[in-house]
């Protein structure tokens, strides 16, 4: 066979493009889908980076000197829906979703590659939709919320803008979910049984059953808002008859799970990196399956949690409470068992190792400040103040975001055949954790002593402690120059990782890094044991142990 | 010999249950308390906070134990232990949070009860019933229905109006309408408040309470102010551009100083128009 000049034969030139240029494209490999949804997402969170920065800005002094007021309220609500619905949600669900989901499963791909596609490329459009409404007319300033009446009163262009963007980035959400659910019971490799899955599977599982049962009845509730607006129906507008309460129990219903949407595959996401970097099986891998499945459906009867200020009856209210709180059983149990699977383990303190332990701390702390604001008359007292302003960043910026991280240093190599540099990936790490706990923490403070959220003036007396937090947020700025120094150097000028830099077991290990197309060269592995790492007790080697270890095996029940 | 390391893991668990009651009773992060509901409401505090700061230092002691005692030497590229369960510490660890949860819950719910919380909305013909045991805690508060005890004064009605960016208050008895909220020590005083616009929230960070004020569907607040002094009262709920600056004051004073200020305002003293908001 001779080699024929490419000019020459056309017809042999494929018809999606090769090399970088794929990934541009409208590719349909779930790889390139994976790592489009996580570049993209990161310009965003650079966006919504810049618009913390301006919000801590403004808050730098207690009056309103650094942004017009008009202009605080968009840039606060574009915050918002920029992190969550163009970053975090597209990040965890699909760009981990989708590079890892169908090597877990032992597929060639998703169920539906063209939806995937369809589902990746919706993004980007909303999202430039989104942030050109700040151009074009100016942005919605309602909040993320969108309370009625005051999403009613505000500029209608700005927030029909919005509405249109939110309800394509629902749709790319439903799009993925069903992807998910499908490739996940239906493509899985035969011989390999559910109950077999990495954890992240049964999170992705969890977490599209969330997204599809209830992102359409936010779709739903935003239909009827913009009717509100453009064709001055009623349904959530008082003066017309409508109720504004409903609007807020349908937007929680969606919103509520939209944060474990947001947790869950962080969740999955550190239980496949935790067993790797500590030698060790996950511990409790069933009963952490059944937490998943109690999250989720706890997850979807909590939302009036919300609103509790908002004239819910008091039956309600205890409800509410009581099944919010009960959130906590199934979240501990999983948290108990990362650290039984730390516990005895051989800890790699690499980057991804200490982004998930800071993971595991800040979630923690967001848990616990999380069963305080679910009591009720604790929440009276700190609803819509700077506390639940602090509590959920401990859970999404400490809990997922540290997550993101930790799992881009730990599959970095397996998408790009080079390893990360250490010493920068660290250096990131402090400074992350520094600056988030700086720039979070002593907001609880300031709630319980009368900042409330959303404001672009303060009480004087709280000038100092927003001046430490907004040093705070420089760090986190800051530490993202390390970051992204480390991952452009390292792409070209990486240790050589190999196929398997950390000796891992799941099936995304089992082929060459980076994988090919259709992942496996020969058949798919057929892996039963996801989490098989580990010496036996009794094959404990003497030289590398001490003595306590010794003992600590022989009566497992001592263990913690 | 080496000291055995269940009693030292128990000397650490005392320690910690000891560190934790310790900064639940006496680091205060909240501010003072000037009505009958936010000492209530700092009992709750304290033991949250309690709670919390046991959890929290156990969890990050735990996690930093182990990076430490376990971490990988180097050179060492072995496993560590193949363990991949233990039913009876699982069963253990989901016990212990569903107790304190369901204590917590329960304990709440106790406090709830005790601000008055649990009073049926929109039923006014039902006070005489909420009179509470006679064990002498008779609490206002977040309860949309002001609960008289025995031997208290009426609550003094005052209907509230939020509208961009203001608070009116008007006292229907006395028919005087001003933007400073003044009422008097000890006396409950039961608010009616609606929203002209959009939806805003009235929150007094002192007397620990928080009501929406939303349009097209009154809400009931009351409380009774214990100790005199000028608080902020705060919309917590975003309401437009100038949300940050939709401020007033209440006025706690004394039952004379109050009647005093009742009686210059009213309408039949000073006919003037009434006030805007001062603040």
């Amino acid at each position: 066979m001779t080699l024929t000049l490419p000019s020459a034969s056309p017809t042999a030139a494929p018809l999606q493009p090769q090399g970088w240029l794929r990934y541009l494209s409208f590719s349909t490999d779930h790889k390139v889908i994976g790592l489009q949804y996580l570049v993209c997402s990161f310009i965003f969170y650079l966006v919504g980076g810049a618009l913390a920065g301006a919000i801590r800005t403004e808050l730098l002094t207690p009056i309103s000197d650094f942004l017009p007021r008009e202009t605080y309220n968009e840039v606060l609500t574009l915050h918002g829906t920029v992190m969550i619905f163009l970053w975090i949600v597209p990040v965890v669900n699909g760009a981990f979703g989708n590079y890892l989901i169908p090597f877990y499963v032992g597929a060639r791909d998703m169920a539906f590659p063209r939806l995937n596609a369809v589902a990746f490329w919706l993004i980007p459009p909303a999202g430039l939709l989104l942030i050109s409404s700040y151009f074009i007319a100016s942005a919605a300033q309602s909040g993320w919320t969108a309370y009625p009446p005051l999403s009613l009163t505000t500029p209608a262009t700005g927030q029909i803008i919005w509405i249109l963007s939110v309800l394509l980035l629902g749709g790319s959400s439903i799009f993925g979910g069903i992807n998910f659910i499908a490739t996940i019971l239906k493509l899985r490799r035969p011989g390999l049984k559910l109950m077999q899955l990495p954890m992240y599977c049964w999170a992705m599982l969890g977490t599209s059953i969330l997204v599809v049962l209830s992102t359409p009845v936010l779709a739903g509730t935003l239909v009827l808002l913009s009717f509100d607006i453009i064709a001055h129906t009623g349904f959530f507008n008082p003066a017309l008859g409508g109720n504004a309460v409903v609007y807020q129990h349908l937007f929680w219903f969606y919103s509520h799970p939209a944060v474990y949407i947001m947790v869950l595959p962080a969740f999955g996401l550190v239980s496949e990196i935790l067993p790797v970097h500590a030698r060790k099986p996950l511990f409790g891998y069933t009963t952490m399956v059944y937490s998943i499945m109690g999250i989720v459906f706890l997850g979807l009867i909590v939302w009036a949690h919300h609103m509790f200020t908002s004239g819910t009856p008091p039956w309600m209210r205890l409800f509410f409470t009581i099944a919010t709180a009960f959130i906590a059983v199934p979240t501990g149990i999983k948290f108990f068992n990362w650290l039984a699977t730390l516990w005895g383990g051989k800890i790699a303190l690499n980057s991804a190792m200490l982004f998930s332990c800071g993971f595991i701390l800040n979630f923690v702390f967001g848990g616990i400040t999380g069963v305080a604001l679910a009591q009720v008359p604790f929440d009276i007292h700190v609803h819509d103040t700077y506390f639940v302003v602090g509590h959920f960043h401990y859970i999404v910026y400490g809990g997922t975001v540290f997550v993101i991280f930790a799992s881009i240093y730990h599959w970095y190599p397996k998408v790009t055949g080079r390893l990360m540099n250490e010493p920068l990936g660290r250096l990131h790490v402090l400074l992350t954790f520094v600056g988030f706990n700086l720039c979070f923490a002593p907001q609880h403070w300031m709630g319980l002593n009368g900042m409330p959220r959303r404001v672009a003036e303060y009480d004087p007396q709280f000038e100092l402690i927003n001046q430490v937090s907004s040093v705070g947020a420089l760090l986190m700025a800051i530490s993202t120059l390390p970051f992204l120094v480390n991952v452009v150097l390292s792409a070209f000028r990486g240790e050589p990782a190999g196929d398997n830099p950390w000796n891992a077991l799941t099936p995304e290990w089992l082929t060459t890094s980076p994988p090919p197309v259709e992942n496996w060269h020969g058949e798919a592995p057929l892996v039963h044991e996801p989490y098989g790492y580990g010496v036996e007790p009794g094959a404990l080697s003497l030289a590398a142990t001490s003595g306590r270890e010794i003992w600590a095996v022989g009566d497992p029940e001592r263990k913690s | 010999m080496r000291i055995p390391a269940a009693i030292l893991t128990l000397l650490a668990g005392m320690a910690l249950v000891l560190t934790g009651l310790w900064v639940g009773q006496n680091i205060n992060l909240l501010p003072e308390d000037a009505s009958l509901n936010a000492p209530v409401y700092d009992e709750l505090f304290k033991v949250l906070f309690s709670i919390g700061t046991i959890l929290l230092i156990g969890i990050a002691g735990l996690i930093v134990y182990s990076l430490v005692r376990f971490r990988r030497v180097s050179g060492d590229s072995g496993d560590g232990v193949a363990i991949e369960g233990n039913l009876p510490l699982e069963i253990l660890w989901t016990a212990i949070p569903a107790v304190v949860v369901l204590f917590v819950g329960i304990y709440s719910y106790d406090i709830y009860d005790r601000m008055g919380g649990m009073a049926p909305l929109n039923d006014h013909s039902m006070h005489a019933m909420h009179s509470e045991p006679a064990d002498g805690r008779t609490w206002a508060g977040i309860s949309p229905v002001a609960q008289v005890g025995e031997g208290e004064s009426a609550p003094l009605p005052i209907d509230v109006t939020a509208m961009q960016f203001a608070f009116i208050f008007h006292y229907p008895e006395a028919g005087i309408t001003a933007g400073e909220l003044h009422v008097p020590l000890g006396q409950p005083v039961a608010l009616t408040m609606k929203a002209n616009d959009v939806i805003h929230a009235f929150w007094v960070p002192q007397f620990r309470l928080k009501q929406d004020v939303i349009p097209g569907q009154p809400t009931l607040l009351s409380f009774t102010a214990t100790r005199p002094g000028r608080y902020p009262i705060v919309c917590a709920e975003l309401c437009g551009p100038y949300h940050g600056g939709m401020r007033s004051t209440v006025v706690v004073e004394e039952p004379q100083t109050f009647a005093d200020w009742v009686a210059q305002n009213s309408p039949a003293a000073s006919p003037e128009a009434p006030t805007a908001v001062q603040s």
